[in-house]
């Protein structure tokens, strides 16, 4: 049964709230602006309440259960982290307060840009962008602007691997470059012949996602960066598989320029149905003056433990990516997350994510075939295909919701075919994984003996299979509009 | 560590399963010499460690009253109804991701189908997107639009002198990435109406932003003619708790029309997570940015969500895409979804008028102290929740004392933005500003500027 919307729900007349009566004379208002009528619904609080949670009810989170949505490292978000986040100190803080005001919030950033620092080898953090794609972006315009005081202006390509999430060459035509696409190799690296034949001095840098988005380590690392550094290219590192290395090896060692991070993934922050999340930037010492600001810094007190932080522009930065400092709110709910881990936490959660991705791997490579098949890092991909079955990864997909589990991300990446990536992060215990691992092979037998009931897939959620045909072609994005007389524009 | 449930024996069972003697073992292809470094982090500390510490942390930021908070500038002190932290809570929200899989998110997916209808009439727009990072990124991902949906000949964006400085920065970046550059205050006098005379054949996009920066609504009526007749498009920014009252930019034919939507039951937060607006015309559809919810049918005929369009989107379009973005402000859109929805249509226009009336209020009884002016540019130009005081004495000053002597934090310094206007104060005026806090700042004004 599908929920009536607001809309539907609304009755002239009603409010769900009480507001304050005014007790200021009144001034008068230019009558030729205002408009009659601002179209909102009207609804009493009882039918709010019961509408939202109606809507929650028919929707599934990490808390529901297990998420393995690959690339998107959906862990489990610490409680406490959501409390700390909603204190008064910190959420209703007002962004243009002088510095002397808002000592703690500068602290938590400026703590933060170090442990990020620290945990992935970088000379300088900027906390400036929303979310990874506005990092890589961010990224990007960072090299540009590097290269061109350097006088490099003839280069503008960017070499990306195949493999790659759809971000890296949007944000690369974002920021006014173009894409040169690397192949992967036959064990899941990059193709190091044709990474070769592709540089030269048209070469802003590279996109690497390591782990990659096959969930493999690049086993010539060292090669891939000194070839790209060798024709004067820099590398970006997409730091969205950044779960995985956290403790195990720090991407500023291994000589990457820049990378993002996602607090959404790596740091436990939550992904909140689509966002926000939060794409901190760590930049090499030659490219932290052009990271965006402003960037929190520290100046030791007159007293020992009394330091002063304030907000800086970095020397030669490109500016502002975000209003105020950017997602603060995430900030403090990942500083607490790297608090509560420490640095024998994190390495523990990569060590987990990885081994619980290689569980799964291992029991279930038998009955769904994987094409990269080595020891993995915190995801794998095996193929949504059983041997001359009809059924295709989505139908698996579908058949996993019955089974009361949220799919693997479908289809990505592009270069395998039915692809299911799997990403089951550190925080699910053998238990859930177990459960399933002996799901996926039901489906496995069932794509097989009884194909149907996987295409028909679901069958016990809320709906049934959507048209995503039909959404296009209604093309209904809003409630329709009945009563159009608000609308007094002009056709 | 606590969120990682492994026991000994289950990990010991599990190396088994895959073969491998040690966990060590799974990172064989991570260079040896970079291996396992040692890093020096704080912690960790235990779930009460954390709690005390950032307790403690937070109280080092000064909390004032919210009634003696009249600082706005781009983000707003506005009532947030319980509803809304209460749907907020929901883990069933909060925890999930981009509904990729409809059929376990039709939840998320009707909150945004239902955002969307009410951006859309509160903007008198045809379709809104399911958010954006925050106003300033909407607003560059929209000249972004108008320079893709213009000819290339096209690279000039005029940029309406009341614009947010901290929307121009960001702009200015993402233009970067573009051979586009911004028109404006270096080049044009104060006034929105000087825009026209640049209008010409370079003109991608014009921006205007209304109520402006200093509080005041700009005169749109006949602009987006002339700036349809120059070939370029119009793209307005709004605030949207002053759509519960005015007119919005659909009446006035704007093609798109972002906002910063902080006011719609967001928290302060110091400055995020807030949330883009974004919304336009069904003409430019293919062409948005961000998710976008459509309404279908099951295979059982039943209705349901799902996003849509997606070839517009970078999963699919890759280099070719109308944006890179993936991760937006979804949460942060269903709390303006609540909070619309508790508010409803006579509640947003009441909030609008309260901030209204009271900051007309507080603008008298500022004007009363002499030698300072209210709105000294254009005293005669229409306000909304903040207008301009001109001290006669630098702004930075009279604030610290404001705060240091009366506890009220009196509102945002032009100078930081604008050098020549050191001596003016921008005042917000809200519906959390009681008469009384009212009256504490004129008469703590009328002290500190004496
Ligand atoms: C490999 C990879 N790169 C980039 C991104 C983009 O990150 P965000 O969604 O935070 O913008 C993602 C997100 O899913 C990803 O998986």
């Amino acid at each position: 049964m599908s929920e009536a919307t607001l809309y539907e729900k609304s009755v002239p007349g009603r409010i769900g709230i009480d507001l304050p009566a005014l007790d200021v004379p009144e001034a008068e208002l230019p009558e030729d602006l205002v408009r009659a009528d601002n179209g909102l619904p009207e609804l009493s609080q009882i039918q709010i309440a019961r509408h939202y949670l109606k809507l929650s009810q028919r929707n599934y989170g990490v808390d529901s259960g297990f998420y393995p949505l690959g690339s998107c490292t959906m862990k489990y978000n610490p409680k406490v982290n959501e409390m700390i986040a909603r204190l008064p100190g910190f959420a209703e803080l007002h962004p243009l307060l002088p510095a002397a005001s808002v000592q703690g919030s500068l602290a938590v950033m400026f703590n933060l840009q170090e442990c990020i620092k620290e945990i992935a080898g970088f000379s300088a953090v900027s906390l400036q962008p929303s979310a990874g794609a506005h990092g890589e972006l961010t990224g990007l315009l960072m090299m540009r602007a590097y290269l061109a005081d350097h006088g490099e202006h003839a280069r503008t390509q960017v070499l990306i691997p195949d493999s790659a999430h759809g971000t890296n060459p949007a944000s690369t035509s974002m920021a006014g470059l173009t894409v040169t696409e690397i192949p992967t190799d036959g064990r899941g690296n990059i193709d190091l012949e044709a990474l070769k034949a592709a540089c030269g001095p048209d070469v802003v840098g590279l996109m690497l996602t390591n782990p990659n988005t096959l969930g493999l380590f690049e086993e010539q690392i060292d090669q891939v960066i000194e070839l790209i550094h060798g024709c004067g290219g820099l590398v970006y590192g997409d730091g969205a598989n950044m779960n995985a290395l956290c403790g195990i090896v720090r991407p500023g060692d291994l000589g990457f320029d820049l990378m993002h991070f996602n607090l959404h993934k790596t740091f436990g922050t939550p992904h909140g149905g689509g966002g926000p999340g939060a794409g901190p930037i760590g930049a090499s010492e030659q490219l932290a003056p052009y990271l965006p600001g402003p960037i929190a810094s520290m100046q030791q007190g007159e007293v020992a433990d009394k330091a002063a932080y304030r907000l800086q522009m970095p020397e030669r930065s490109i500016g502002r990516v975000s209003t105020f400092v950017g997602n603060f709110g995430m900030f403090v709910r990942a500083y607490a997350y790297i608090l509560n881990h420490g640095a024998t936490g994190l390495r523990s959660n990569a060590e987990h994510a990885v081994l619980n991705a290689n569980y799964l791997r291992t029991s279930l490579k038998n009955a769904f075939p994987v094409p990269f098949d080595r020891t993995c890092m915190h995801e794998f991909i095996c193929r949504g295909k059983v041997g001359k079955s009809p059924v295709r990864a989505v139908d698996i997909s579908k058949r996993l919701m019955d089974h009361g589990f949220h799919p693997p991300t479908n289809y990505f990446p592009l270069i395998v075919r039915e692809a299911l990536m799997i990403e089951p992060t550190e925080t699910e215990g053998k238990q859930t994984l177990d459960a399933f691992i002996a799901a996926m092979l039901q489906i496995a037998q069932e794509a097989e003996n009884d194909p149907d009931v996987v295409l028909s897939a679901p069958h016990t959620v809320p709906v049934r299979r959507l048209d995503e045909v039909k959404a296009a072609r209604k093309a209904i994005f809003c409630d329709p509009f009945p009563d159009a007389e608000f609308l007094s524009r002009p056709s | 560590m606590v969120y990682v449930p492994h026991t000994d024996a289950e990990r010991k069972d599990m190396l088994a399963a895959i073969g491998c003697r040690s966990v060590k073992d799974l990172f064989a292809d991570v260079p040896k010499h970079r291996q396992f470094p040692d890093l020096n982090l704080p912690g960790p500390l235990s779930e009460l460690e954390i709690e005390r510490e950032l307790r403690h942390v937070a109280q080092r930021n000064t909390s004032v009253e919210a009634s003696s908070c009249f600082l706005g500038a781009g983000a707003y002190n506005h009532y947030i109804p319980a509803t809304v932290d209460d749907v907020l809570g929901r883990a069933e929200f909060y925890t999930s991701y981009t509904p990729y899989q409809p059929e376990l998110s039709q939840g998320f997916l009707q909150a945004m189908f239902e955002y969307q209808s009410m951006i859309c009439r509160l903007t008198g727009m045809d379709v809104s997107n399911a958010s954006h990072y925050d106003g300033a990124t909407s607003l560059a991902e929209a000249v972004l639009l108008a320079l893709n949906a213009t000819p290339q000949s096209r690279s000039e964006v005029l940029v309406s002198p009341g614009l947010n400085p901290q929307f121009d920065d960001v702009l200015r970046t993402y233009l970067r990435g573009t051979e586009a550059y911004v028109v404006a205050e270096e080049t044009l006098g104060l006034k929105t109406g000087d825009l026209i005379s640049h209008l010409g054949d370079k003109t991608a996009a014009v921006v205007v932003q209304s109520p402006n920066f200093f509080g005041q609504l700009e005169e749109l009526d006949g602009l987006a003619n002339l700036v349809h007749v120059a070939g370029a498009l119009l793209i307005i920014v709004s605030d949207p708790i002053a759509l519960g009252l005015f007119k919005p930019p659909g009446d006035y034919n704007a093609d798109i029309v972002v906002a910063e939507g902080q006011p719609l039951g967001i928290p302060l937060s110091f400055g995020g997570p807030h949330l883009g607006i974004f919304a336009t015309r069904q003409a430019l559809v293919r062409r948005m940015v961000g998710r976008l919810v459509g309404e279908t049918e099951d295979v059982d005929g039943q209705r349901g969500y799902v996003l849509t369009l997606a070839t517009r989107e970078q999963h699919i379009r890759r280099a070719r895409a109308t944006s890179n973005i993936c991760t937006n402000a979804a949460l942060t859109a269903l709390a303006a979804a609540v909070y619309l929805a508790t508010v409803g249509k006579r509640g947003l226009r009441r909030i609008a008028e309260l901030c209204y009336h009271n900051s007309h209020y507080a603008a008298s009884r500022i004007e009363e102290i002499a030698g300072l002016k209210i709105n000294p540019k254009s005293p005669h130009s229409v306000f909304f929740r903040e207008f301009v005081v001109d001290l006669g004495m630098p702004a930075e000053g009279v604030i610290q004392r404001l705060n240091d002597d009366f506890g009220i934090i009196g509102g945002y310094d032009l100078g930081q933005a604008y050098p020549d206007l050191a001596n003016h104060l921008l005042v917000a005026v809200t519906e959390m500003n009681t008469r009384q806090s009212i009256d504490r700042l004129a008469d703590a004004l009328r002290e500190a500027t004496r």
